[in-house]
């Protein structure tokens, strides 16, 4: 019996040739991550066992994104205990506010986290990597502080449960599409502890951006990690980043899988997550007069290049409606200056867009986009929990930046042939393949 | 251990934005104080209702969402002695066993909220001295069940540098 590519990375960093769904083992990690939320706690506890220096300087990833730049006093301390915590340890990849990024956009865009790669990170949305062909997996502070000073930690082999998608996707339709639909099929907990494949053709023609927005949610659905088999496009994503080696691993062709399903793109239509779990999911065609006080363009999920290309070729010479608050969070400065060459911003301030710095602001209810009692929000975000942006009387949506955009501009949520023309669809597709 | 309180039932999908909001997480440094907002999004003035010992007994995917630690931490400096469900979310279970908290893996719906329950912990029973049953339920996984007999992680580490796996 073969491996799946996600025991072919684990048996490598535990030094074995061989495990099985199930097997508990001990593995070697090649990055761990944490952020001003949870850091601090990993901090507390490295010292508690003891330590006193990390395992590895270079290999351990300090990132401020969450209450950053600081929304008061408590979130400042926090940033503060984080940023001595690294000149202390010698720490190379802290990343200050100002070439900061949101972390899961961030360390791949730095090289600091490539191909056959196992990466534990002290948050959810650490599975984001997985788009690369990198093991990687949400902790939390207790086991990251133990592996700061081991450079090891421990991990159960999960079982995997392939995705096939295959066609070719509808007008605007990305990533994020791709990712509700699956979560609405299989529900919250539909891929609980274990790892989820995406593969086929339409994943295939996916841009590196799409894919890290369908990775970073297979913790939505429950998943221990997400991945994708790294092909072409994700060498030369990785190619100018990488300052260390790297491996492409691939599932054997009878690897074990506990499940697969096949899907057909052409039947994803672009979606809508509806409040307050991201499996309640519909077809944006299927709402009807929900209106708008604010959208949210941004997120680990949705912050990336394309997205913000997306969102500016649907608002390109449109408003956004007189009674909604469009914010726009670009997730790294490379992406705001790459989007600030391109013309992307200027096109959003002249919709009417709030453009504002790299941070997770608004998506945990953090800052910088807070919902009162009663508002409505569509956000580009992951999760449309109870008081998940705000007031716990308040609501989001989830959707991809195209339904954001046109949301904005209509003031409720409709799909964007509602606001822009079909030759806008052709326009873009043409250059985005230029 | 033979633990004995009362159950406070909560339904599926129970996620770390209820445990505790986000809206929170820049308090991690006194959680006395983060207990108090334990649940209170989704039921106003819980921690009120809380007498030290007390379950939290609730459907699938419990701790769903976030990898925050205080989820676990809020729960537990409230004075939840132990969370039953019917299957946790694995970061959340990770990070209880971790913190010390016990989660037990059982058929929730055969408990109603106010039961008064025992757990205990070695033999793998919860007894409802309310309804007068008992259920059976699975070992933690070997590495587990050391962590918590250590008393949490860090200990774990400190007496023994690395995981004991076997």
């Amino acid at each position: 019996m073969g491996m799946t590519i996600t025991e072919k990375i684990l048996a490598a960093h535990a030094g074995l040739d061989k495990v099985e769904p199930g097997e508990i083992v001990q593995v070697r990690v090649d990055g761990l991550l944490a952020n001003d939320v949870t850091a601090p706690g990993a901090i507390e506890q490295f010292r508690l066992v003891g330590s006193q220096k990390v395992f590895d300087p270079d290999r351990i990833f300090l990132v401020p994104d969450h209450f950053a730049p600081n929304r008061d006093i408590p979130s400042a301390e926090q940033c503060k205990l984080l940023r001595e915590f690294a000149y202390e340890q010698g720490i190379t990849n802290y990343f200050e506010v100002g070439r900061m990024g949101i972390e899961h956009a961030l360390l791949p865009e730095e090289g600091l986290v490539l191909p056959g790669d196992l990466i534990i990170g002290a948050d959810s949305h650490t599975c984001t990597y997985g788009a690369l062909g990198a093991f990687s997996t949400g902790v939390g502070s207790t086991d990251l502080g133990v592996a700061m000073a081991l450079g090891e930690t421990w991990l159960k082999v999960p079982s995997s449960i392939k995705f096939v998608v295959n066609g070719t996707l509808n007008p605007w339709v990305f990533g994020k599409d791709i990712i509700l639909y699956i979560i609405g099929m299989i529900g919250v907990d539909g891929a609980l502890y274990k790892a989820m494949e995406f593969a086929g053709e339409a994943i295939r023609n996916l841009s590196m951006d799409s894919r890290f927005s369908i990775t970073n949610m297979a913790i939505e659905a429950g998943g221990k990690s997400g991945i994708i088999e790294p092909d072409e496009k994700t060498a030369a994503y990785v190619e100018a980043r990488a300052k260390r080696p790297y491996k492409f691993y691939q599932s054997d062709p009878d690897a074990n899988y506990e499940k697969v399903h096949s899907l057909q793109a052409e039947k994803i239509d672009l979606q809508v997550a509806l409040p307050h779990l991201p499996s309640n999911v519909r077809s944006v065609y299927q709402i009807n007069d929900v209106e708008l006080d604010q959208v949210v363009i941004g997120s680990c999920t949705n912050g990336r290049l394309e997205d913000l290309r997306v969102a500016a070729a649907i608002l390109n010479g449109k408003k956004v409606h007189p009674k909604v608050r469009l914010l726009v969070f670009p997730a790294t400065q490379k992406i705001y200056l790459q989007a600030l060459k391109e013309g992307l911003i200027q096109t959003l301030v002249e919709s009417g867009a709030a453009v504002s710095t790299p941070t997770c602001g608004p998506c945990l209810g953090g800052h910088s986009g807070v919902l009162a009692k009663g508002e409505r929000a569509l956000a580009t975000t992951n999760r449309n929990f109870i008081g998940r942006m705000g007031h716990s009387e308040s609501e989001v949506y989830l959707s991809g930046p195209a339904v954001a955009a046109a949301s904005a501009v209509a003031g409720r949520i409709v799909p964007p042939e509602e606001v822009v023309p079909p030759e806008r669809w052709r326009d873009f597709k043409n250059k985005l393949e230029e | 251990m033979v633990l004995k309180g009362k159950v406070h039932k909560f339904g599926d999908d129970i996620n770390t934005d209820y445990i505790i909001s986000g809206r929170y997480k820049f308090k991690t440094l006194d959680l006395k104080e983060l207990a108090k907002h334990v649940m209170e999004d989704i039921y106003p003035n819980f921690y009120q209702r809380i007498r030290p010992g007390d379950f939290i007994v609730a459907g699938k995917n419990f701790g769903c969402g976030s990898s925050r630690e205080q989820a676990p931490l809020a729960i537990k400096y409230a004075g939840i002695a132990a969370v039953l469900a019917k299957s946790f979310a694995r970061i959340f279970y990770r990070n209880s066993i971790n913190v010390g908290l016990p989660l037990v893996e059982v058929d929730a719906d055969r408990f109603k909220d106010g039961d008064e329950i025992e757990v205990d912990l070695e033999k793998g029973v919860v007894r409802n001295l309310t309804r007068n049953f008992e259920l059976e339920f699975p070992p933690y996984p070997q590495i587990m069940r050391k962590i918590l007999q250590d008393g949490g992680l860090i200990e774990h580490f400190k007496k023994y540098g690395t995981f004991k796996l076997d």
